[in-house]
């Protein structure tokens, strides 16, 4: 995904030099992106028609706290201050606090968070461990079957509702066939036995050698994880797919053979390594889609992230704690996009002409 | 001479003549992929049974028979029944029209939207340019389903909400993909002699460059149904979508999801109804994609 820059400027290089320009120009656009984001999650939360001095006060409160809350709130004041209000906090990390656990919105997210992480690493890595090799011999046997298999299976990933998924395989790998643990992130009995260094259970466990722990994360991570996986697998391989058919037509393919290298070294250095950009890229944008995509699975598996929080928040009318999370995967989200857009005009020189 | 000599002629005698014929041939290769076609009739069957859904000899979606709740399927519940004894076959097909409503609002919304947020942006240039794309960016940055979830929150559940939250995070991609078209298509030459011919910028626009970048939001649109459905069923299943006692898919799946020990098929049937749906568009997508815009296949 290029974003719309690369036209202009050129003038100013003389003044500046190029990488330090372009690294100016990547944080004014993500300095953009962020206020946008925030501007926009600050209008959805002034259209929500819940009172917000109520969700601080409670209903039991005296008209003389009401008022004052009030005004600490800043209500009363015109719009474009209350934003400037809304910004100076959030800059700061200040969410808030959430109605439900009473505790700061940061605090909370700094909670779930690495359960989100947890899951959506495991996924990525199971979609690109599979995903590349499978689209990288899907494009050098294209019209064959096993090109045919990949797409199918592309196809399939795309079209599952993966909440529904969720439920039969827990339903019949759990229920019926006791291979995988059940919902949550750990059985109840071995809840608080690591402490937390990463907030990856399996990371931590593994770092402290307890491996009953880590057979029992590991146990509840795999269904959840395995379906992400697989829709990043769907998604990867596609585009891995379609990368390398676009790099084994060029030329020097062709010259590469001709000099009598090895077919298995043209395709997994010589073309794979040119597509390696834009496959970092797309992986980057499916792993940022993962924090978000997990909203859905984590309901489904009681997985305590930032998905089942969001949407705990927003039954019980938590919106501080909604609108923080929604800013916090739209900033990772940004970054992440940012970043690969760097990467891309860094490493790539063709695309920074 | 027959009607597939005409159409197959290579020297069409008039402008109709060609248009058809390459309709025709679009049609023939598009006719010789099986996947394809499989999923056209997917998508045709989903049609037909959402606007027969009324005259068809079904049982009332939501008439509620409790001495029948929870039924096994049979002869005379295809399906079965839900936790009210309603028949599930007839709110699959109720449901149909409810997730067809879905997809055809979001892409009335979404692709004029884009398309002129694209073309404009695209043909105009300039400060206009950098303003659209970077609103463009900051919606493509903004996951789709919590800012619907957001969205949908903030106003109230219900079917109209899902939609709107759906069109406002799916236009981004139409505006990209219509100014990556307009900005190729700026600089041809059949373009510069219609600007010379006093054409005004409008004009050029909508009789030039809209036509033009049809095909790719064709098939790009066709691929996002899926993904229309999969969200709109997302919300529906976390009760943010269109309302009980309304047959939507997702919130039936979330409603079979307290029986689905016992009673599997309350959640397991409309969840392969979002599946087969979602699977037809997609290879219907990408037999589209195939034929009209096979570079990028």
């Amino acid at each position: 995904m290029v974003l719309n820059g690369g036209r202009g400027g050129g003038h100013h290089r003389l003044l500046v030099s190029g990488v330090a320009y372009e690294l100016l120009r990547f944080a004014a656009m993500l300095a953009l992106t962020l206020l946008g984001l925030i501007f926009i999650t600050f209008l959805i939360g002034r259209v929500v028609p819940i009172d917000p001095v109520l969700a601080v006060v409670g209903d039991r409160a005296s008209a003389e706290t009401y008022a004052r809350v009030r005004e600490e709130l800043g209500i009363d004041l015109p719009i474009h201050q209350q934003f400037w209000l809304y910004l100076g906090k959030v800059v700061q990390g200040d969410f808030g606090t959430s109605v439900i656990t009473s505790q700061t919105v940061l605090h909370d997210l700094r909670q779930y968070f690495p359960a989100t992480l947890e899951l959506a690493t495991a996924a990525t890595l199971i979609g690109v461990l599979a995903g590349v090799p499978m689209g990288v011999i899907a494009a050098t046997h294209r019209g064959r079957w096993i090109d045919h298999v990949t797409r199918i299976v592309g196809l399939v990933g795309y079209s599952m509702p993966v909440f529904w998924m969720g439920m039969v395989g827990l339903l019949v790998l759990y229920s019926w066939l006791d291979l995988v643990s059940g919902p949550g992130r750990l059985d109840i009995a071995y809840d608080g036995l690591v402490e937390p260094v990463t907030g990856l259970l399996t990371v931590d466990s593994a770092l402290s050698g307890d491996w009953d722990v880590f057979r029992n994360a590991l146990s509840h991570l795999v269904l959840p994880a395995g379906l992400l996986g697989y829709l990043t697998l769907a998604y990867i391989s596609r585009m891995t797919r379609s990368f390398m058919l676009g790099q084994l037509n060029q030329e020097y393919i062709l010259t590469a053979r001709a000099k009598g290298v090895p077919e298995r070294r043209v395709v997994w250095r010589h073309a794979l390594g040119n597509i390696m950009v834009p496959l970092i890229t797309v992986i980057a944008l499916s792993y940022a889609s993962l924090l978000e995509g997990a909203v859905l699975t984590e309901t489904v598996f009681a997985w305590p992230g930032l998905g089942l929080y969001i949407t705990r928040s927003l039954f019980n009318a938590d919106m501080n704690a909604v609108l923080g999370g929604t800013l916090l995967i739209g900033a990772i989200f940004v970054c992440l996009n940012v970043f690969c857009d760097m990467l891309y005009r860094l490493l790539d020189p063709r695309a920074r002409t | 001479m027959s009607a597939r000599a005409w159409l197959l002629s290579d020297m069409p005698g008039s402008r109709r003549q060609a248009s058809l014929g390459q309709w025709y041939r679009n049609w023939l290769s598009f006719k010789g992929n099986p996947l394809a076609m499989t999923g056209l009739a997917v998508v045709v069957f989903l049609v037909l049974v959402a606007i027969l859904a009324p005259i068809l000899p079904l049982q009332s979606p939501t008439a509620q028979a409790l001495a029948d709740r929870l039924q096994p399927p049979s002869a005379a519940h295809w399906f079965g029944t839900d936790e009210l004894g309603r028949d599930i076959l007839s709110r699959i097909a109720w449901g149909a029209r409810i997730t067809l409503t879905i997809v055809i609002m979001v892409v009335v919304i979404v692709v004029p939207l884009g398309l002129l947020v694209g073309t404009v942006s695209g043909y105009v240039g300039g400060p206009l340019d950098i303003v659209l794309m970077r609103v463009t960016d900051i919606f493509m940055a903004f996951p789709r389903l919590v800012l619907a979830l957001a969205f949908v929150a903030a106003i109230k559940p219900g079917l109209e909400s899902a939609i709107i939250a759906i069109a406002l995070t799916s236009w981004p991609p139409y505006a990209r993909i219509a100014r990556a078209e307009t900005l190729t298509l700026r600089q041809a030459d059949f373009v510069k002699a219609a600007r010379l011919q006093g054409a005004s910028p409008l004009r050029i626009l909508w009789n030039h460059i809209v036509p033009l970048c049809t095909a790719s939001v064709v098939v790009r649109m066709t691929l996002d149904m899926a993904g229309i459905i999969l969200t709109a069923a997302g919300l529906g299943f976390l009760g943010l979508g269109a309302q009980p006692p309304l047959p939507e898919w997702g919130a039936m799946i979330s409603t079979g999801r307290d029986y689905l020990l016992d009673q599997w098929w309350v959640a397991t049937i409309p969840g392969l109804a979002i599946f087969v749906v979602s699977l037809g568009f997609n290879l219907l997508g990408d037999g589209l994609r195939d034929v009209l815009d096979p570079k990028r296949s």
